[in-house]
């Protein structure tokens, strides 16, 4: 059995509380939400904080409502209630796309989108979804709270916009007629981290993509944010000639490394035939939402 | 002989017999294990029991300068800080394996593999100690490590085991089997000789439970007891009598519910021994279970077989001969278990199924700076590597001469009026019907089907592919002249005592690790003796309660023990029948035996059950002059040869051409165990092998960087498959009894995942187009041989 070291832990009752215990403890202390990804690490030893603020009794935090155009997520929001909320397959197919490939079953019913987005592991699913939508991350602190652009939010591998003291308590997806969104996944197995993963998320205006996002997942740097496939296609009528050039674009843009799950080439091409296939079925949604609402 | 079982699932064969004898019956120990209530080795807890944990080396290949344990022993909850000097001083830092190397109980001079014991401590609780093994301050000076076993031999390689005695490289072994004149002459006149240079590559078991030890020293009476997770515990008891010098009958091993053993649990870890040790050092009972980086990096791994094979053919696809040369990486000491004159296991039945003119092989174990092992993940002793060497090299064979493989194979199968059969290595195999049993798979497939409607996707550019094997193993080891661990014969004991009321105790000496010994040898006795199998305990894994014998692994149990099982029912069957004579007063000649009962010869109603008989064998009837009283018997089994399962698999993939993701979407089945003792067990069996074999063919590896780190030290890197990676299996069977065993049954643990490897991977490489590439064959190495037309081995 492997076990962690000894920690202090500290369940808070209102963001209030958890915003005191993290200030007061700073970089010693970590959120604890779902706890699928910061235990293991614990356990493996390869993460010591000597603080655990448990956040599992913020109800506040836990919520979907859709208000003034948006779709605003609460950070502690379980990947289950994700998947199963009619609201988030309708507006976000995405989302529900991804839901059903991050890990497995048990993981899903503890882990939440707050967690996912703040573990900020390069491979992380609901990172390449969020930048895809282009959704806004709620940041507070002792002196209020912040709202940051997903691209702004990534830092780099395992960090983010979100400062000590500070914790990430919402999620919010601007909500668009005529959307449609999907994403790819290329993994080893069930439950594995993606090989590559790409999202796609757009709205068809006059037979025009508009409000394209692109995220990809796993490919290294660029690859999260795909501004280049993005800019590409904005404006553009969906055509195969300009979706293979997409797969292009988004090949060229990412760099992604050799490592267990597959050589630098291949996650290169992958890259490319993911964003392909998301943006089908992206744009395929958005002509035919409800048939989109049915598949997902 | 030929009857197909309907896929067993919940919509499956629903009607469960009662059998009293051989039939379909669930498991009588599944509802202790369904319920949660079994009891592992992590679940012994003993008062005043303290708690190892093993520290390890972080480096492949380092000396040890000092080892600085002062703020271990400071922690206040440790009790104990044990050392390879402090062993050295009590004689037992080095430890003999189960092929006459030696091995590091906790390293004095170098490491030798990254994860190698370094020390252990003992303290109050697991955290303390887990925590104490980092105030440990161990100065290292690193050295290069050999990692390639292609690099091994190098004039320059660093030598690894300097320990040994005049040693200056790291060879370790030759070993040859076949004819080498013989073959060379084949070769001289096929048509055709194809060549292919494979890697079965490192894979490891990775049971469900880890592998662990609780040792007991009595301080009162000087008796060890130990609780370890052993397949095989009578031999664990010698071994341990031989290093550790305590006298045999004051040592137990007890070997509770294991959690999947897989050849994991064959030999002896320096954790089981560190164990003892705390306990003889601090007189408090001491567990210790590993965790899961630990039993991945540092327990016996399996394969790790670089392999060149050449097949030798007519133009008209006659098979000729076959040779291999085999480089073996066994990592850093050569703890492989197989039988002694073995030591690349029975490789050497790499002819396979076909009727070959001569063989050759070549094999050269050596060391590496990495975990030893080998010989583990239900190989059969390496039938494994030569099973998906021989079916890799027919489907080359077939991509050479444009023939269908399954053609092919069916074109050179050993025919039934050949058995027994004697290869070219130096088998006899036993008993089989190879045409019928491919045939079947082939029906059952649809095989003529598939070939029309992989030719019509091929059309449309979709990639699918269809992929066979035929594979012959050699299980249930002895006879004991030929075989031995260490010195100890390959027979086992079986003791059997019927009660006064007609209830049963039989006691074995293997052990299962999950493949139903409980039922499957109640099955046995009742099927000779008519007892219900419900009224039929089955006692094993305790060194005090069972007679000596070598353990479960190679699939021998009902080999061998199940054969102990029948002969010693014969027996007291035997016993019962001079009884029922006094009961009856007649003569035991005069007796005739219907299952469960004898009865006088044409008068059914002169009759006395076996319930009956063994009341009045405990009761005050007069038995005949030089009868004992009691119905019991003892034998030992040592087996006049081994038995040959065989099967033919059948595995249709599609792949995806822009990913190369591979999805099974069939699997075909079909084995031939001999008789068959319990249908249900023997199913889940091949299911279990069956998914062994798509995780190795597609994910399954254990990895290392150029250093010598280990890269596969989780479940998030060490790839197992699930439900959602294989499809439902479809299984038929044939039925060819064994001749010379007692009951005709033949060996099945091992079956699927010994023949499941080459159905998978030849299944891939015909969907792409692409001769040979190595396992595992993930999407990233898919891709790269369809795109190269190969890809490099993996590190």
């Amino acid at each position: 059995m492997q076990v962690p070291a000894s920690f202090e832990y500290q369940r808070a009752q209102s963001v209030e509380e958890a915003l005191e215990l993290l200030g007061r403890f700073g970089e010693e202390a970590r959120v604890l939400a779902g706890g699928h990804s910061l235990l293991p690490m614990m356990k493996l030893r390869l993460a010591g904080p000597e603080v655990l603020v448990d956040i599992n009794d913020l109800t506040e935090l836990d919520h979907i409502d859709e208000t003034g155009g948006e779709l605003r997520v609460g950070a502690l929001t379980r990947h289950r209630t994700l998947l199963e909320s009619p609201l988030v397959g309708r507006h976000f197919p995405i989302i529900h796309d991804a839901e059903r490939v991050i890990a497995d079953p048990p993981v899903r019913n503890r882990g939440t989108i707050g967690g996912s987005l703040c573990q900020a592991d390069p491979s992380e699913d609901l990172s390449a979804v969020c930048a895809a939508l282009h959704a806004v991350a709620v940041i507070r602190g002792a002196d209020g709270e912040r709202g940051v652009a997903m691209a702004d939010f990534h830092r780099g591998p395992y960090e983010t916009a979100v400062g000590a003291g500070e914790m990430l308590t919402e999620v919010r997806f601007p909500v668009r007629p005529g959307s449609g969104s999907a994403y790819e996944k290329l993994e080893r197995k069930a439950g594995d981290w993606a090989v590559a993963a790409a999202g796609v998320a757009l709205c068809l205006e006059d037979g025009r993509m508009t409000h394209v996002g692109v995220g990809l997942a796993a490919v290294g740097a660029g690859g999260l944010h795909a501004e280049a496939v993005q800019e590409l296609l904005e404006g553009r009528e969906p055509s195969p000639e300009l979706f293979e050039e997409a797969g292009r674009v988004a090949s060229a843009s990412c760099s992604p490394v050799t490592d267990s799950r597959g050589p630098a080439d291949y996650k290169r091409h992958l890259a490319g035939e993911l964003t392909k296939r998301a943006l089908r079925r992206a744009v395929a949604r958005a002509a035919a939402p409800a048939a989109a609402v049915k598949e997902g | 002989m030929t009857t197909v079982e309907e896929p067993a699932g919940p919509a499956g064969p629903a009607a469960e017999e009662r059998p009293i004898g051989f039939g379909r019956m669930k498991r009588k120990e599944d509802p202790r294990f369904v319920r949660g209530k079994g009891r592992y080795v992590d679940d012994v807890k003993l008062p005043g029991m303290l708690h190892g944990a093993v520290l390890r080396s972080p480096f492949a290949h380092a000396r040890i300068v000092s080892i600085d344990t002062s703020a271990a022993e400071a922690h206040p909850k440790v009790k104990a800080v044990i050392t390879g000097e402090t062993l050295a001083g009590l004689g037992l830092a080095w430890m003999p394996t189960l092929s006459m190397d030696t091995q590091a109980v906790l390293a004095t001079d170098k490491v030798r593999f990254q994860g190698q014991e370094v020390a252990f401590v003992v303290a109050e609780d697991h955290y303390a100690a887990r925590d104490a093994i980092e105030l440990i301050d161990v100065d290292y000076e690193p050295l290069d490590p050999v990692v390639d076993a292609r690099r091994a031999l190098d004039p320059a390689a660093p030598v690894i085991r300097d320990d040994l005695e005049g040693r200056t490289d790291n060879h370790i072994f030759d070993w040859e089997a076949g004819d080498r004149a013989a073959t060379e002459e084949v070769f001289s006149r096929a048509d055709v000789v194809v060549e292919q240079t494979m890697l079965y590559p490192r894979v490891h078991p990775a049971p469900l439970e880890t592998c662990g030890a609780v040792a007991s020293m009595d301080p009162v009476d000087g008796k060890l007891t130990l609780w370890t997770t052993t397949q095989a515990p009578h031999a664990h008891r010698t071994l341990y009598a031989m290093v550790a010098g305590l006298p045999e009958h004051k040592i137990r091993v007890i070997s509770p519910d294991i959690g999947g053993g897989f050849g994991n649990k064959v030999g002896i870890y320096p954790g089981y021994v560190c164990a003892v040790v705390g306990s003889i050092v601090t007189g408090k009972p001491v567990k210790w279970v590993e965790d899961r980086s630990e039993n991945l990096m540092s327990t016996s791994f399996a394969r790790d077989y670089h392999m060149n094979g050449q097949i030798a053919a007519t133009r008209d696809g006659r098979i000729l001969g076959v040779r291999v040369k085999v480089l073996a990486d066994h990592g850093a000491f050569n703890s492989t278990a197989q039988p002694t004159k073995y030591p690349a296991g029975f490789f050497h039945i790499f002819t396979g199924s076909y009727d070959i003119e001569a063989a050759h092989c070549e094999v050269t174990g050596v060391y590496t700076n990495k975990a030893p092992g080998g010989v583990a993940y239900a190989c059969s002793f390496r039938v494994t590597e030569a099973v998906y060497l021989i079916e890799r090299m027919v489907d080359c064979l077939a991509a050479e001469l444009g023939a269908d493989p399954a053609d092919l194979r069916m074109r050179n199968l050993l025919q039934p009026e050949q058995f027994p059969y004697q290869n070219k290595t130096g088998w006899e195999y036993d008993s089989g019907d190879y045409p019928a049993c491919l045939r079947k798979a082939m029906d059952l497939a649809g095989y003529e089907e598939l070939r029309r409607e992989q030719a019509e996707k091929r059309e449309r550019g979709e990639l699918m592919g269809i992929g066979l094997s035929f594979f012959t193993e050699t299980v249930g080891a002895g006879p004991r002249k030929h075989m031995d661990i260490l010195g100890l014969g390959m027979a086992d004991g079986c003791e059997l005592r019927v009660h006064p009321t007609g209830k049963a105790v039989v006691r074995l000496s293997v052990q299962t690790q999950g493949q139903g010994h409980e039922t499957t040898f109640a099955q046995i006795v009742a099927e000779e003796l008519g007892i219900p199998p419900e009224d039929i305990d089955v006692v094993h894994g305790d060194t005090d309660q069972t007679p000596f014998g070598l353990g479960t692994y190679g699939s021998r149990s009902t080999p061998v023990s199940g054969a102990a099982a029948a002969l010693v029912a014969r027996k007291v069957r035997d016993k019962a029948r001079i009884i029922a004579g006094a009961m009856l007063e007649v003569s035991p000649d005069d007796l005739e035996w219907t299952k469960g009962r004898w009865s006088v010869k044409g008068d059914p109603a002169m009759t006395r059950t076996i319930q009956e008989i063994a009341l009045a064998a405990h009761g005050a009837l007069e038995l005949p002059e030089g009868v004992e009283g009691h119905l019991e018997a003892t034998t030992v089994y040592n087996p006049p040869n081994l038995t040959y399962p065989f099967g033919a698999y059948i595995c249709v993939v599609d792949v995806d051409p822009g990913t190369g993701a591979v999805k099974v979407r069939r699997f075909i089945a079909v084995d031939d165990c001999g008789t068959r003792i319990n249908p249900m067990i023997i199913e889940g069996q091949v299911h279990g092998g069956l998914a062994d074999g798509v995780g190795m063919a597609l994910m399954e590896f254990i990895g290392f960087d150029e250093d010598g780190n280990c890269l596969s030290g989780s479940f998030m890197d060490y790839l197992l498959p699930t439900a959602l990676e294989v499809p439902a299996w479809e299984l038929g069977h044939t039925v060819t009894p064994s001749p010379h065993h007692p009951i005709g049954a033949k060996g099945i643990g091992e079956s699927a995942t010994v023949g499941s490897p080459p159905a998978v991977v030849n299944a891939v490489l015909d969907a792409i187009g692409v001769r040979h590439a190595d396992m595992p064959l993930t999407p990233g190495r898919v891709w790269q041989a369809m795109r190269h037309g190969q890809v490099e081995a993996p590190q």
